[in-house]
C-alpha cells in the first residue's frame, strides 16, 4: 500500500486498536454507590465510559486503566482492581 | 501602471500578504516583527485574525486553518520562531502550505533584539522552505511568490520568507506594488489536496512505524528537490508581470571571470555588492553569489557559478555551536569528493547585529587572498571582528 500525502488516511481508525490490553488495573463501578453524576464520563481521556440504559458502564476494549475516573468519583463508586490472568 | 511608494519594510510585507488575501492570520507580537502584524490587523483585510497567547498557538491555529482549506499566514522572530518549532516540523509532515515571515533576530541568552540568522537557520531541518531577501522590494515580491510555491500541488510545504529585523523591517525604501488583478491572476485560490471535512472525517498525520516513517520523510525531501525547479518558474512568472528579476534560487552578481566568490544572504548582500563593485574597479576578480532560497539548498546553481573559481568565502550570521556555520557546512558537504572544487572559507559575521560594512568585506577578501597565496587552507571558521580581549 502506498503512503499518503501528510499521512492523511480514513477517519476513526483508533476504533480498530483495542487499547484495553495495555491496562494493568481495571475500574469497576459499584452501582449501589453510583449517583450517575457523569464525572467519570467527562474525565475519561479515552471516551471509554458511557451510559447504557441509564447505567454507567466502562468499555474495557478501550479503557487503558489510568484510574482518572476512580480518582474523580465523588462517591468512591469506582474501584481499581488489578488485572490478573 | 504599478504604483510606487516609499514604505517601511514591514508595511511592504503586510501589503503583499493583504494582496494574497489569506483567510486566516494568527500571530503573537514580538520585536522586530510587530509592525507587520499591526498593519495586518488594522481592519482593512477581510480575514479571520486570531489573537493567541503564544507563538506555539499561532502556528497551531494557522496549521489547523490550512488543513481546513484556508490560505493562512503568520509572522514571528527569534524566541517566537523557536516556540513554533515543534508545530513547524509537524506542519511540514502534514504537508500544510502556509506562509510565515521569519523576521531575523538573535537568540537568547544573552537577550538581544538585534539581527542575525541563528533563529531561522535553526529551522533549516524542519521541512519548511526558506527564502532570504535583501530589500523591501524583494520582500514584497517574494511573499507573493511564497504562497504560490507553498500551495503548488507538487510541493505543499510551509514557506518561510526570512527578512533581517530592523535593517529591513524598520527602514523605508521605494517599493513598486503589483495591481490587485495581476496578483489575482498570478495566484489562483488555494486548492488543497486534502482538507478537513465534517462529512468525510479523516485521520491526519496517522501513526507511522519503522516500515513507512522513512518514506514519509523522503517524500518531503523529494518535494524539496522538485521545488528547486518550480520555484525558479514561479519567480520567472512573477518577474514577467513586474519586470523585476531578482534571480532564481540564487543571484549571481559580477561573477564573470571571477577567481573569488563571496556568498551571503539577507540584507548584508547589498553591502557586499558595493564592496564587489569597488574591488572590481581595483581589478580584483571577485564576484558574489546571493542565496535567495536556502532550503532546498541550491547546490547545482551555486556549482555552475563557482566551479571555475579558486576560492569561495561564505559570510554568514549564524553558527552551529561546536562545529561551523550552517551555510558553509552545506557547501563543503556538497563539494567534498570533487577534485576540481574551489577552497571554501567560512566567515562568521554579524552575529547580534554587529556591523558588516565594506571594510569588513575587504578584510574577508584579504584573508581569502592570504589563504590562496600561502596555499595553507583555513579549516576552522573565521569569526570576523571577534574581540578575544573581552572573553571571560
Amino acid at each position: 500500500m502506498n503512503i499518503t500525502l501528510g499521512a492523511v488516511v480514513k477517519g476513526g481508525t483508533s476504533l480498530d486498536y483495542k487499547t484495553g490490553s495495555w491496562r494493568d488495573q481495571r475500574p469497576v463501578i459499584h452501582e449501589d454507590l453510583c449517583k450517575a453524576c457523569g464525572q467519570c464520563e467527562m474525565v475519561c481521556p479515552d471516551s471509554a465510559v458511557y451510559v447504557v440504559d441509564e447505567v454507567y458502564i466502562i468499555d474495557y476494549d478501550y479503557c487503558k486503566g489510568c484510574g482518572l475516573c476512580a480518582y474523580e468519583c465523588p462517591t468512591d463508586a469506582i474501584e481499581m482492581v488489578p488485572e490478573e490472568k | 501602471m504599478n504604483h510606487i511608494e516609499v514604505v517601511e519594510g514591514s508595511e511592504a510585507v503586510a501589503l503583499a500578504v493583504k494582496a494574497c488575501g489569506p483567510q486566516v492570520i494568527s500571530a503573537y507580537p514580538i520585536s522586530p516583527q510587530t509592525h507587520i502584524v499591526e498593519r495586518l490587523a488594522d481592519g482593512e483585510l477581510e480575514t479571520e485574525y486570531v489573537r493567541v497567547e503564544s507563538e506555539f498557538s499561532a502556528a497551531s491555529v494557522i496549521s489547523g486553518a490550512s488543513a481546513a482549506a484556508s490560505r493562512s499566514y503568520t509572522a514571528s522572530s527569534s524566541q517566537g520562531l523557536l516556540l513554533m518549532t515543534e508545530v513547524l516540523h509537524a506542519s511540514a509532515g502534514l504537508r500544510l502550505p502556509f506562509v510565515i515571515t521569519g523576521v531575523n533576530r538573535a537568540l537568547s541568552a544573552p537577550i538581544s533584539i538585534q539581527v542575525d540568522h541563528q533563529d531561522t537557520i535553526s529551522l533549516r531541518d524542519s521541512g519548511v522552505i526558506q527564502f532570504y531577501v535583501e530589500s523591501s522590494q524583494e520582500v514584497y515580491d517574494t511573499h507573493i511568490a511564497a504562497f504560490k510555491v507553498a500551495e503548488d500541488q507538487g510541493i505543499l510545504l510551509p514557506v518561510m520568507v526570512c527578512m533581517d529585523g530592523w535593517i529591513l523591517t524598520h527602514s523605508y525604501e521605494r517599493v513598486s506594488f503589483i495591481e490587485q488583478e495581476e496578483v489575482d491572476s498570478f495566484l489562483p485560490p488555494f486548492q488543497p489536496v486534502n482538507f478537513l471535512d465534517v462529512n468525510d472525517p479523516k485521520t491526519w498525520g496517522s501513526y507511522a512505524e519503522d516500515d513507512v516513517l522513512m518514506e514519509f520523510k523522503y517524500a518531503i525531501h523529494e518535494a524539496m528537490q522538485y521545488a528547486k525547479g518550480r520555484i525558479k518558474d514561479v519567480f520567472s512568472e512573477l518577474a514577467a508581470i513586474t519586470g523585476r528579476d531578482h534571480g532564481g534560487l540564487i543571484e549571481a552578481y559580477r561573477t564573470e571571470g571571477a577567481e573569488m566568490i563571496l556568498m551571503a544572504m539577507g540584507s548584508m548582500v547589498g553591502t557586499v555588492k558595493d564592496a564587489v563593485d569597488e574591488l572590481r574597479s581595483e581589478g580584483k576578480k571577485v564576484g558574489l553569489v546571493k542565496i535567495r532560497c536556502y532550503r532546498p539548498f541550491p547546490f547545482e546553481d551555486i556549482w555552475d557559478i563557482i566551479k571555475d573559481t579558486k576560492i569561495v568565502g561564505v559570510m554568514e550570521a549564524d553558527f552551529s555551536m561546536g562545529s561551523e556555520g550552517a551555510v558553509g557546512m552545506d557547501l563543503k558537504a556538497k563539494l567534498c569528493g570533487r577534485p576540481d572544487a574551489p577552497l571554501v572559507l567560512d566567515f562568521i559575521a554579524g552575529l547580534g547585529g554587529r556591523e558588516v560594512n565594506k571594510k569588513t568585506i575587504v578584510q574577508i577578501v584579504q584573508k581569502a587572498e592570504e589563504v590562496l597565496s600561502s596555499g595553507l587552507p583555513l579549516h576552522e571558521p573565521h569569526w570576523v571582528d571577534l574581540n578575544p580581549a573581552i572573553l571571560p
